[in-house]
């Protein structure tokens, strides 16, 4: 082939490896990094779904490792990972805190009521605002939070059985021997 | 008769699917009203910079996301109570990060963004200089292969005319 045809064909050979590249990797941009990993808990007061009379407040958080997971009745995939959250509460001793999101409040207490209850307790969410400032974008989300109240790592989407063992569990551990890690995905 | 019914049966179960993807309950809201135009241009220019994190390729205006709503209303509020537009960007950056501006910060992470087209353009307008240079040279190198004879002949063809 003559010399001068190879440099298009070159460039436009990288052109579609690229393209191909950022197809692919598509599929994972939906996993948006947070920029709130490391920072301090939004700070909030809240009635709780259990009995609107008592309240969470976000200074519970401190002094403690425990995960915030974001959660609604009318939520799909809450429905599978309610199920891992039950394990990861009875079994193995994890501390969850809820928050209700944008639910409807009798519809959240059946929910809790025949599915069982993982949470220490939910704040009641009605209008998603508490959602907004931790940056909620897809229910379910969950949070894991270490002894200073800040937030260490973001999952986004149903938590499943294997990323409890691998990614939940090992980071709390790790926050509860007070290691410095940086909870990742492997 | 008795097929039309049949076909609005068959329409109202192609509907199904539609009317059971799960979503908060609750009635429509209130449409968002500005009194102060001013206000309500700076939430257009927003919100049409704003990314919905739900359906990421339409921005807050285009999308119907249950989301995207509550951040419309979020925006309004905070403008209505006087808070300028860096304000806002600022709010939502701090939750959503830079992903929810389809107008990204010049920063370290998107310098290869922002410069790239660029250094794409210099390169290219380097290799065309150097292409027509490179023409240029081969022609002149043309004419001074030409034989002593050869030339003479040149010659007489350009005074001939």
């Amino acid at each position: 082939m003559k010399k001068q045809f190879m440099t298009p064909l070159i460039v436009f050979g990288l052109l579609v490896a690229l393209l191909v590249v950022g197809l692919i990797k598509a599929k994972y941009v939906r996993d948006v990094p947070s920029p709130l990993i490391g920072k301090p808990t939004p700070v909030f007061n809240l009635p709780i779904v259990e009995d609107l009379q008592k309240n969470f407040n976000s200074e519970e958080l401190k002094g403690q490792v425990s995960l915030v997971n974001i959660w609604a009745s009318w939520c799909v995939s809450c429905r599978a990972e309610h199920q891992v959250l039950n394990y990861a509460a009875q079994k193995k001793g994890l501390k969850i805190y809820g928050i209700n999101y944008k639910d409807d409040l009798a519809d959240a207490r059946q929910w809790l009521a025949s599915r069982g209850n993982p949470y220490v307790k939910s704040a009641f969410d009605k209008e998603g605002l508490l959602g907004i400032d931790w940056g909620v974008y897809g229910v379910p989300e969950t949070f894991i939070i270490d002894q200073q109240g800040h937030i260490r790592y973001k999952h986004t989407g149903p938590v499943s059985a294997g990323d409890l063992e691998n990614i939940i569990i090992p980071c709390v551990e790790s926050l509860k021997a007070g290691k410095e890690v940086h909870c990742e995905k492997p | 008769m008795k097929n039309h019914k049949s076909f609005l049966l068959l329409l109202l179960f192609c509907l199904l699917p539609v009317l059971a993807i799960a979503g908060p309950k609750g009635a429509p809201k209130p449409p968002i009203v500005f009194d102060d135009p001013q206000v309500e241009q700076d939430y257009q220019e927003l919100a049409e910079e704003l990314r919905c994190l739900v359906c990421q390729n339409q921005n807050l205006i285009d999308s119907n996301a249950d989301l995207a709503d509550d951040l419309r209303r979020e925006v309004a509020k905070m403008l209505k109570q006087g808070k300028n537009k860096e304000q806002v960007t600022e709010f939502m950056v701090n939750r959503y990060g830079d992903f929810v501006l389809y107008n990204p910060p010049v920063k370290s992470t998107t310098w290869l963004l922002w410069g790239g087209p660029f250094v794409l353009m210099f390169v290219g307008v380097f290799v065309l200089l150097k292409k027509i240079r490179a023409n240029k040279q081969e022609s002149q190198t043309d004419s001074a292969d030409l034989s002593d004879e050869e030339k003479q002949k040149l010659q007489d063809i350009l005074k001939n005319q």
